[in-house]
């Protein structure tokens, strides 16, 4: 087991910077109210990071040039999205997209 | 998902991101193993870093020897979106002590925070520390656990990804967005639409330009942007 100096100091730093960042919204709104327009703007938080972080998953990064599709998962989001509208139940949903996503590995 | 704010419906409502941990924290352990990195630093990375998709990108880094400051900086960039989900959450714990608020501001996660949204439409839009703790402790714990035994596993498997969990965390955020946006009913299910679209289309355009990470939290505060103009204009 080793641990090297660099790595710890990684480790440390990207853990304080990553803490801060959790923790001080959770301060100051401690003491202070956010104006109606914010509380606003907050709300829509919620669906925009989902689903930024599923076009994450749908998309191959280029630089310079547009995305290429990540086929394998498309095909797979399309089975979780039924089973959702379905279920409405997460596990559900989680386990019909794993399952989707190894067949299509499989087949391909 | 209930109305009860217990640890015991804690617990249940965990278990499909836990399910989504395993995979994903097996791979990050294969992953930084294979890159060099030993087990007692995949599980300190895992424990006091706590930063999913970012480990990744520390271990790309590190594996580089990038300096250590331009990894810290690009860990506060790939996670400068806790911002925004803290600022989300904290209002509704304000009423519990600074203590209790620190420490569950301190493990929040992507998956924790979009659990919590969901729980919002069941409780009358009331969260209390207890749920909220139990939730994010039971994560936290398998996934510094798994980072851990993907660590061990090694060079045993050589291409996690091919056996599909690693779209159990994909396959949790497609499922906690339609549930959000069905049963939440502070904004009209329209602008929802326009605005999950609106996100698509800028996150595709985007990857031109933008290093997907930062990208993703642009995207964010331009999609809340048009989400209030909408909503102002639809009034």
């Amino acid at each position: 087991m080793s641990l090297s100096s660099y790595v710890l100091l990684v480790i440390l730093g990207s853990g304080l910077v990553t803490w801060l960042s959790r923790v001080v919204p959770f301060v100051l709104l401690k003491e202070f109210k956010l104006p109606a327009i914010v509380v606003n703007f907050l709300g829509f938080v919620p669906i925009c990071i989902m689903s930024a972080l599923w076009m994450e998953s749908l998309f191959i990064q280029h630089l310079g040039q547009l995305p290429s599709l990540n086929v394998p998962n498309i095909l797979a989001s399309v089975p979780t999205l039924i089973s959702a509208v379905i279920s409405k139940n997460l596990l559900v949903i989680v386990i019909v997209g794993v399952i989707s996503l190894a067949v299509i590995n499989v087949l391909g | 998902m209930t109305g009860d704010l217990d640890a015991r419906s804690a617990l249940r409502e965990t278990v499909p991101t836990v399910f989504g941990y395993i995979g994903i924290a097996i791979a990050f352990g294969i992953t930084a193993r294979a890159n060099g990195l030993s087990i007692l630093e995949i599980l300190l990375m895992s424990l006091i870093t706590y930063a999913g998709s970012a480990e990744f990108v520390i271990v790309s880094l590190v594996a580089m020897h990038a300096g250590i400051g331009s990894i810290v900086l690009s860990v506060f960039l790939v996670n400068a979106r806790m911002i925004l989900m803290s600022m989300v959450v904290a209002p509704y714990l304000s009423h519990e002590s600074m203590l209790k608020n620190i420490w569950a501001g301190s493990l929040l996660t992507d998956e924790t925070f979009a659990l919590s949204m969901n729980k919002l439409n069941y409780t009358e839009h009331q969260l209390n520390f207890k749920w909220l703790n139990t939730a994010n402790l039971f994560a936290y714990l398998v996934w510094g656990g798994t980072s851990a035994v993907g660590g061990m596993l090694g060079n045993l498997i050589s291409n996690p990804e091919k056996y599909g969990f690693g779209f159990a965390l994909v396959a949790m955020f497609i499922g906690l967005l339609y549930l959000q946006m069905i049963s939440d009913r502070t904004i009209k299910l329209t602008i929802q639409l326009v605005v999950v679209l609106f996100v698509a289309v800028f996150m595709y355009v985007g990857m031109k330009w933008l290093p997907e990470n930062g990208l993703l939290l642009i995207v964010t505060l331009l999609g809340c942007g048009f989400g209030v103009v909408l909503k102002h204009v639809a009034k």
